[in-house]
Formats: C-alpha cells, sequence, structure tokens
C-alpha cells in the first residue's frame, strides 16, 4: 500500500512538471503523463494480478503484449496514435530494456464477443503473447446481445486466453454521451465486471475512466468535430491509464519504473 | 363514512378500524373485496409522481441530482414503484368496471386505454427518430465510429418501422410503456381471474414468473436480442399489485403491522444499501464476501430479479407503516407537485420521456456543463409539474361545464387509472 501512495506521489509531481513537456506530445516517448490524463487511483486499481507479465519482466524475458479490440481501439487513418501503440511507448519508456515490450493489435471490427472468442485458440497459436488486453462489448451493446450470452462468451473468451497461457485485462466500452440514449450500455459493463470478478482477471475500466474526464472537464466528449485531435489527445491518455494499469496489476512498481 | 378504507386496505388503519371495512353489497364474487370509490388515495398518486421524476432523472445523464434516486441506494428502482402502482390502480378502476359492468364492458375500456398507450408509444418513437437522424447526420468524431454503428437501421426504415409498430424494435428508455402495454392487454384475464380466486391468480401469477425463470422465457426483439423488461416477468408486481388493491393488502394488514416485518424489512433495506455503497465506493468491495458476490450477481432488471422484488416489497412494507394514509403532510403544498405529476401518470411519463430526449439534446449542442444539467433536470421537473397542473385544471373545467352524466366510475383517470 505504502509503495502505492510513494508512487502516486512521483507521478503526481510528474503531472506538475508536466506542461512543459506538453509540447512535445506527439513524440512517442513523452516522457510524463500530461495533466488532462489524470485520474482518481481507485480508477487505475485492481485486486487482480498479472502473475505471468512480472514473471517475464523479472526474467528479462521480451514481454510480448496483444490487444485484441474492436474499431474502438483505433483510429481512422491514424493508428500510430491510438492507444495500444501509445501504451507500447510509455511501457518502453518505463521498463527496461525497451526493446523487450512489443505490442500488436488485432482489430475483430464489428465482431461480437462470442465471435471473437470462436478466433481465440487460433490467434493464440500464432501469436503466443503474455498478455492479452480483450477490449469488447461496444458490438455486442449495439446489437442489443442477450447480456446472458455475452456473459458467456466473454467467459469462454477469457479462459480460452487464459487455457492458452497468458495474462488478461478486460477492458470495456468507451463512455459515448453522444449515443447514450441508442445505446444500452449498464448491462454489458455490469456482465464484464462479473466476468472479472470471477476470473480474476484486471478490468480497465474505460468507460468510468473517459466518463471521469468528460465530467471534470478535461476532455469534451459531446464535441461533434471531425478533426482527430480529439480522439488522439483521449487515446494518448488511455495508452498512458493502460501502461500504469499494467504496470500495478502486475507489481513491477518503482523498482521495475524508469521515472 | 369513508369507505375508501376498503381500497386501500393496505394501510395499518385498516386493523384499527375494522368497522369501516364491511364488504360493498354490491359485490357478486365474495373472494374480491370490490373496489369503492371515494377519497383519493394520496399515497399512491404521491409514489407514482415520485417515480415518475425519477424515471426522468434516472433517464438523463448521470449528475449530481441522480443521487437523489433510489436506485443508488438499494437494488429496486423507480420502475418497480411504477410498474406496481399501476397493477394497483388498474385493477381497481377496471376491476369495479368489470363487477359493475361485466367483462365485455371492461375488457372494452381497457382496450382503449391500451390504445392510448400505444399511441404515446409511437409519438415517442417518432420524436426519438428525428433525434437520432439529426445526430447521425451532424455527428462525425473519429472517436466514436464504431459507436455510430447505431444509426444503422437508418438504412432500412420499412423494416425498423415496422417492427416499432410491432414493438420489436425499441430504442433505449422506450421499455416502459410497451411492457405497459402488455400488462394491461392481459388485465382482463388477470381481472377475470381475480374475481374467481385472487390468492390462485396471484400464485398462477408467481408460477409464470418461476417458470420464466426456469425456462429462460422471453420475449424477442428487432433486430436481435429481448425485451428489456421481461413482461413474462414483471407481470409479477403488476398481478401483486392488483391483489393488493382487490383486498390482498387488507388481508395481509396484520403482516404489515407485525414488528417482526418491520425489522425484516429494515434489516433487508440496509444490507442491500450496503451492497449498493460497495458498486460507488470501490475501497469497500473487499468487505464483501466473494461467494455471496458470485451467488448475488448479476442483480437482473430484464426478468425482476428476486432481489429487486424483495426490495420493492421491504420498501413498500416501511412506506405503508410510517405514512399512514392520513397522514397531513399529503395535503400539503410542498407534496403537491409530485401529487398532480402522480394523478396524470401516462401524459407526464411520456413527457418526462420526450424531456429527457430534449434534455440529451441540448446537453449535447449547447453546453455540458454541470450548471446546464442541473439547469435543465430542475426546469424538466417543473416543467411536469406545469403541465400535470394544466391537465388537472383543464379535467376540472371540464368536469364543471361539461356532462352532468359523467360520474367517477367513467372516468379512467380517478385513480390515475394507467
Amino acid at each position: 500500500m505504502k509503495a502505492k501512495v510513494l508512487l502516486s506521489l512521483v507521478l503526481l509531481c510528474g503531472n506538475l512538471a508536466a506542461p512543459l513537456a506538453r509540447a512535445g506530445d506527439a513524440a512517442p516517448t513523452a516522457p510524463a503523463a500530461p495533466p488532462a490524463c489524470e485520474l482518481p487511483s481507485y480508477l487505475l486499481t485492481t485486486e487482480s494480478q498479472l502473475p505471468k507479465v512480472a514473471d517475464a519482466i523479472k526474467a528479462g524475458k521480451p514481454l510480448e503484449i496483444l490487444v485484441i479490440g474492436s474499431r474502438s481501439t483505433t483510429i481512422p487513418a491514424s493508428e500510430d496514435s491510438s492507444y495500444p501503440a501509445r501504451m507500447q511507448a510509455i511501457l518502453r519508456d518505463r521498463l527496461l530494456p525497451s526493446e523487450a515490450v512489443h505490442v500488436s493489435v488485432e482489430i475483430q471490427s464489428k465482431k461480437t464477443a462470442e465471435e471473437a472468442a470462436a478466433t481465440f485458440v487460433k490467434l493464440m497459436e500464432a501469436k503466443k503473447p503474455t498478455l492479452v488486453i480483450w477490449q469488447t462489448g461496444t458490438v455486442d451493446a449495439i446489437r442489443a446481445i442477450d447480456p446472458d450470452d455475452f456473459r458467456g462468451a466473454v467467459t469462454e473468451g477469457v479462459s480460452a486466453l487464459q487455457n492458452a497461457g497468458a495474462d488478461v485485462v478486460l477492458m470495456n466500452l468507451q463512455y459515448s454521451p453522444r449515443t447514450e440514449t441508442m445505446i444500452s450500455v449498464p448491462p454489458y459493463l455490469d456482465n464484464m465486471r462479473v466476468v472479472a470478478q470471477e476470473h480474476d482477471v484486471p478490468l480497465f475500466d474505460r468507460f468510468a475512466i473517459m466518463r471521469q474526464w468528460n465530467d471534470q472537464g478535461q476532455f469534451d466528449l459531446f464535441s461533434p468535430s471531425r478533426g482527430p485531435e480529439l480522439a488522439k489527445q483521449v487515446h494518448d491518455c488511455l495508452g498512458r491509464a493502460l501502461a500504469q494499469f499494467v504496470i500495478d496489476a502486475a507489481h513491477l512498481g518503482p523498482a521495475g519504473q524508469q521515472n | 363514512m369513508t369507505i375508501a378504507d376498503q381500497v386501500t386496505g393496505s394501510t395499518i388503519a385498516g386493523t384499527a378500524k375494522p368497522v369501516e371495512a364491511r364488504p360493498e353489497p354490491r359485490s357478486a364474487a365474495p373472494a374480491v373485496t370490490l373496489p369503492a370509490i371515494g377519497e383519493r388515495e394520496l399515497r399512491l398518486d404521491l409514489f407514482r409522481g415520485l417515480a415518475l421524476w425519477l424515471i426522468f432523472v434516472d433517464h438523463l445523464p448521470p449528475s449530481l441530482l441522480t443521487w437523489f434516486t433510489i436506485r443508488n441506494y438499494g437494488f429496486s428502482d423507480a420502475t418497480e414503484i411504477f410498474i406496481f402502482i399501476s397493477g394497483y390502480t388498474a385493477a381497481f378502476v377496471y376491476g369495479r368496471a368489470m363487477l359493475e359492468s361485466g367483462f365485455v364492458i371492461a375488457t372494452a375500456r381497457i382496450l382503449r386505454r391500451v390504445w392510448q398507450i400505444y399511441v404515446a408509444h409511437v409519438f415517442l418513437f417518432t420524436i426519438f427518430l428525428a433525434e437520432i437522424s439529426y445526430v447521425a447526420t451532424s455527428f462525425e468524431n473519429p472517436l466514436y465510429t464504431e459507436e455510430m454503428g447505431i444509426m444503422d437501421f437508418l438504412k432500412q426504415p420499412d423494416v425498423t418501422i415496422v417492427q416499432a409498430l410491432l414493438l420489436r424494435f425499441r430504442p433505449v428508455n422506450m421499455d416502459v410503456l410497451p411492457l405497459y402495454i402488455v400488462l394491461m392487454l392481459a388485465l382482463p384475464l388477470i381481472l377475470w381471474s381475480m374475481k374467481w380466486r385472487p390468492d390462485v391468480t396471484l400464485a398462477l401469477s408467481v408460477v409464470l414468473y418461476a417458470v420464466t425463470w426456469e425456462f429462460d422465457l422471453y420475449f424477442s426483439a428487432y433486430p436481435n436480442g429481448f425485451w428489456a423488461f421481461n413482461p413474462l416477468a414483471w407481470q409479477l408486481l403488476f398481478v401483486f399489485g392488483a391483489w393488493c388493491a382487490l383486498g390482498g393488502a387488507r388481508r395481509m394488514s396484520r403482516i404489515l403491522a407485525s414488528p417482526v416485518t418491520m425489522w425484516i424489512a429494515i434489516a433487508y433495506v440496509v444490507a442491500a444499501f450496503y451492497v449498493t455503497l460497495t458498486w460507488y465506493v470501490p475501497q469497500l468491495s473487499h468487505l464483501m464476501p466473494k461467494r455471496l458476490e458470485q451467488w448475488m450477481y448479476p442483480i437482473d432488471k430484464t426478468d425482476l430479479d428476486v432481489l429487486r422484488f424483495t426490495h420493492f416489497l421491504a420498501l413498500a412494507a416501511l412506506i405503508v407503516r410510517f405514512l399512514p394514509r392520513d397522514w397531513p403532510g399529503l395535503k400539503s403544498a410542498w407534496l403537491r407537485p409530485l401529487i398532480l405529476c402522480g394523478q396524470h401518470s401516462l401524459e407526464i411519463f411520456c413527457l418526462g420521456v420526450f424531456l429527457a430526449f430534449a434534455g440529451h439534446f441540448i446537453l449535447a449542442e449547447v453546453s455540458g456543463g454541470a450548471a446546464m444539467h442541473a439547469l435543465i433536470s430542475l426546469s424538466g421537473i417543473l416543467i411536469m409539474w406545469g403541465v400535470a397542473w394544466v391537465i388537472s385544471w383543464y379535467k376540472r373545467v371540464a368536469d364543471k361545464s361539461g356532462a352532468k352524466t359523467k360520474n367517477a366510475v367513467g372516468n379512467a383517470d380517478l385513480a390515475g387509472g394507467g
């Protein structure tokens, strides 16, 4: 616990010093999180752990991360700014040796959790990642898939990933205020939380995090702007938060960190 | 004499004044206490008004005001209140019609009411279509390309609109009225059966609920999935409301008056509050036994989870105990807005859904600040009150100047009949 407090203090100091670094945001290795990314620590805390990631880092093995997601895992025409790419940059910055972290992305657009889970066995054989970050739920919510079926599919998917020998992080839906009256999100959030609890898998609560940013005024997620700037900034912050989340869940703590 | 005491036998007063609760002489079926017309049961109006306000607030994006809605303090929410009271008042109004005018006439009147609700639903759907079409053409934030997939249904309006008319395609937040329509369609059957044996009817309802859970029965929806409120499960609350209205509550009054019931209810409500607290204060969640969590979650709204139903029962038991029907506060000016809204539930419900759409729209188009949010919530509630007042005023004037033939029996709204 003490280590966590210490870590947050260090991060906070980093944040205070950040405005100077902000101009260089687009650079692949921006050193500290910009103030816009600030989050209360409970949103980045999890009781579940990532033992395989921890082992890999301790043994000095390369860390292979696979992000499986739908279209909200990318930004159209700006792949390098999407959160998996940003996470890779941050992790490389934080963990030594830097070239040992590799993030690959598997986009399964318009696939429900069930359809995505069906591909996992083959996918895992091909990629053999240490950690899989599975972002899901959006397509199911849009298509109003039966939440029970959804839960079953997520359960199967998580089991398949774990059986293939990887640590798993679940990532839930985006907070999308503009479509709130059109897509019923809560059942999918709830069911993902249940599966995460049952399988002792860390859940990265993207929904709560983005809502926090919107409520605090860091980002105006109602914005109808067609330009990619907002999306890039949000993904940058998501990438940072996710990197932090993985580091915490794997208990890599200040020891493995270069700050 | 206040013959209304029979109707509202759910009060503790029911036991205290047994003399007044004499059976209605015209009652053909001894099993049913005929609902009598008399003074309005203001508690019903009050809580239905409250439910309408809460549904409105819950349909807006979360804000400070959301913290005042009961779903944050336990398992059940405003929907339970709304459906229960709807069952209660529907049985109250149409049960009387059935005993007096017979099955056919009562059925005809119920169907007329169903038609009104259906038209209201289609009206709301039209507004929704207008909103979603606007958003689809004006909102192109690349952050949300995936979420915009929800607009795909606009590509085939021929199918979508027909499915909407069949109640199979329903946008978010428009699930309550279709549920209500199905429940009202079943009402003639429910009342007919209640007239014969109220307890057996209630038992059948429980059986249907159990069968629904056991065999996972549901109403399918378009394009896929199922109804967000499963009528086969939610009928339990509706029938239970009807059963209470037709004398059940009075027969239960001894149970309700017992301190054992009270303490069980209090314990349950407190426990539910604690569980809800762990959702919002994650630091507490490690105090929850994992076993209990695994057994309890998910608490299913679609099929009216038993935990939700019992939570509603516990709340209702406490309210009936601590808020007597002759509580003078019910006549106070402060509660007047709530009661007024509860008295015109269909109109105010539809208005609330519309205002929630409009509120979302303003938040999206004008500004999304907290001040704006509070302003929208408050003005929404004021508008609901204002419209309820106008409807009341109009009814009063129309009743005064209009036909003298109009007696209380013919007025479906007497008990907020729908």
